[in-house]
């Protein structure tokens, strides 16, 4: 792939956003039948959808907790959903995406009150576009609110990172691919408490703090519409 | 895979942090005795035997032909693997790698691919068809927690010590390693953050965060684990405490 020379033009980026603008986002609540929660995400050309199955009976049964219930994140990328076709069935990146979104949530929820059960949290990736586990995150906590899970709070998570030193929200594949750093965070907007943090590539002392401030403001934003689907979709509507 | 301790230990070490002490009389920021022996693999290209407390990691580095990549046909490629051997714990079952290693693994890789600690753009042979793979194979022996740290030290510290192969192909002198990355993992138990956590340590803590930076002090990776979180501001303390002891650590390489 040709690297292009400048990835921010004029303040602009390539698709015409600002350094601290997110991509379009569309989340629609409770969009599959047979699960007890779902959501679907667009953010940008990602198409992420999550499944909720759960509190339910832990199978297999060695693997139950006596005192809580075992909260379960699979992130899954359908064969289709990148440029050159990705093989079926979890790969290394689709393990440590699924551990690290697990313990996004893991402070919220309140495992304690279903011992011996699971809940279980499906992510499928339709479409990629850089940005899907927190896109996945984004779909997965409305789909627990949906599916009813008791939580804290739900948790909101947005990608910031580099690009021709310029700190900038929600990249684009082209600008994760041609930019220094990338750094997805997940936070819970009440509580004001990071539980996804990973980074690669090159930050100084000053970018980081200019990086997280540019995330919570991000996950703010994502944060308020996420509970405006929830609400569209529960809100007792006037006849 | 969780470790059960009992409540009893588990209500000690919480205690003990709350007074600013640790179970092993360490203070909160103190690393425990480290020591890092490089070459003694012969059958290794580069080899590091990093022993932090307890916790003993083997890591051997491998350089062997390999078909480059597609869209970097001039660049040599690096692989991570990391080994939790079950001689090394009683919670490592036999078995492919599984989320523990895999992270492991992962993480640093990161630390060394993300500060370019090796050139990677001079390990091609021909363009497209043949360059060197460098392996970075971790092989954990003993399992008393931080594994992510003394591994990410043994990794750059067995590139150190590689010596090129006997090989025509093999036309750079000794073996491109430009960056020194270490990775520091600070952890938290309610509001204190400490350093190099013992296994008791990290069956008990409520989060840990990995900062990799190199000798500027500029962050090339990092990984939040464990089931809690950090706010904002126990990040940036974190980043002073990991930039700091990197630095200490870093005098073990040569």
């Amino acid at each position: 792939m040709e690297k292009p020379e400048k990835l921010i033009v004029d303040g602009k980026r390539l698709d015409g956003r600002k350094p601290d603008e997110l991509r379009p986002l569309k989340i629609e609540v409770g969009v599959l039948k047979q699960a007890d929660g779902s959501a679907y995400v667009e953010l940008g050309a990602n198409k992420v959808l999550a499944a909720v199955y759960g509190p339910r009976e832990m199978h297999p049964r060695h693997n139950q907790q006596p005192d809580a219930a075992v909260l379960r994140c699979r992130y899954n990328m359908a064969p289709f959903s990148v440029d050159d076709r990705k093989r079926p069935g979890p790969d290394r990146r689709s393990t440590e995406i699924s551990k690290v979104t697990r313990e996004a949530f893991e402070p919220v929820m309140f495992l304690e009150l279903y011992p011996r059960s699971v809940i279980d949290v499906f992510i499928e990736v339709l479409e990629a576009d850089s940005g899907t586990r927190t896109a996945g995150i984004n779909a997965a906590a409305v789909a627990l609110a949906d599916a009813g899970v008791p939580m804290k709070d739900l948790v909101s998570a947005v990608a910031v990172g580099k690009v021709d030193d310029t700190i900038v929200i929600d990249l684009t594949k082209e600008e994760d691919q041609c930019g220094t750093t990338d750094m997805p965070v997940a936070l819970v907007p009440r509580k004001k408490l990071i539980t996804l943090l990973q980074m690669d590539g090159n930050f100084a002392e000053e970018e980081l703090k200019q990086a997280l401030d540019l995330a919570f403001r991000g996950c703010e934003q994502i944060y308020a519409m996420q509970r405006q689907a929830l609400r569209e979709k529960y809100a007792v509507k006037e006849e | 895979m969780y470790e059960i301790v009992s409540s009893v230990k588990r209500d000690y070490i919480v205690d003990l942090a709350r007074q600013g002490k640790r179970l092993d009389e360490r203070v909160l920021d103190q690393f425990r005795d480290v020591s890092v022996e490089v070459g003694t693999i012969k059958s290794a290209n580069g080899s590091a035997h990093v022993k932090m407390g307890k916790t003993r990691v083997l890591v051997g580095v491998k350089l062997q032909h390999a078909e480059p990549f597609p869209d970097t046909p001039k660049s040599g490629v690096l692989i991570v693997n990391a080994e939790l051997r079950p001689l090394a714990s009683p919670s490592f079952e036999l078995g492919p790698p599984r989320e523990n290693a895999i992270e492991l693994a992962r993480v640093v890789d990161r630390g060394i691919r993300e500060s370019e600690a090796i050139d990677l753009e001079k390990l091609g042979i021909k363009p497209g068809e043949d360059v060197w793979a460098v392996f970075i194979d971790i092989h954990v022996l003993d399992h008393d927690g931080n594994l992510i740290d003394a591994s990410t030290l043994g990794a750059i510290a067995a590139l150190l010590n590689v010596k090129p192969p006997e090989d025509e192909t093999w036309t750079l002198q000794g073996f491109p390693v430009q960056k020194r990355p270490v990775a520091v993992t600070v952890f938290r138990i309610n509001d204190k953050l400490m350093v190099d956590q013992c296994l008791d340590e990290e069956s008990v803590m409520d989060a840990r965060l990995t900062i990799a930076t190199t000798e500027d002090g500029s962050i090339c990776a990092m990984q939040k684990g464990g089931t809690g979180g950090f706010s904002r501001e126990q990040i940036e303390q974190a980043y002073q405490l990991a930039r700091a002891k990197a630095t200490e650590l870093r005098k073990h390489l040569r």
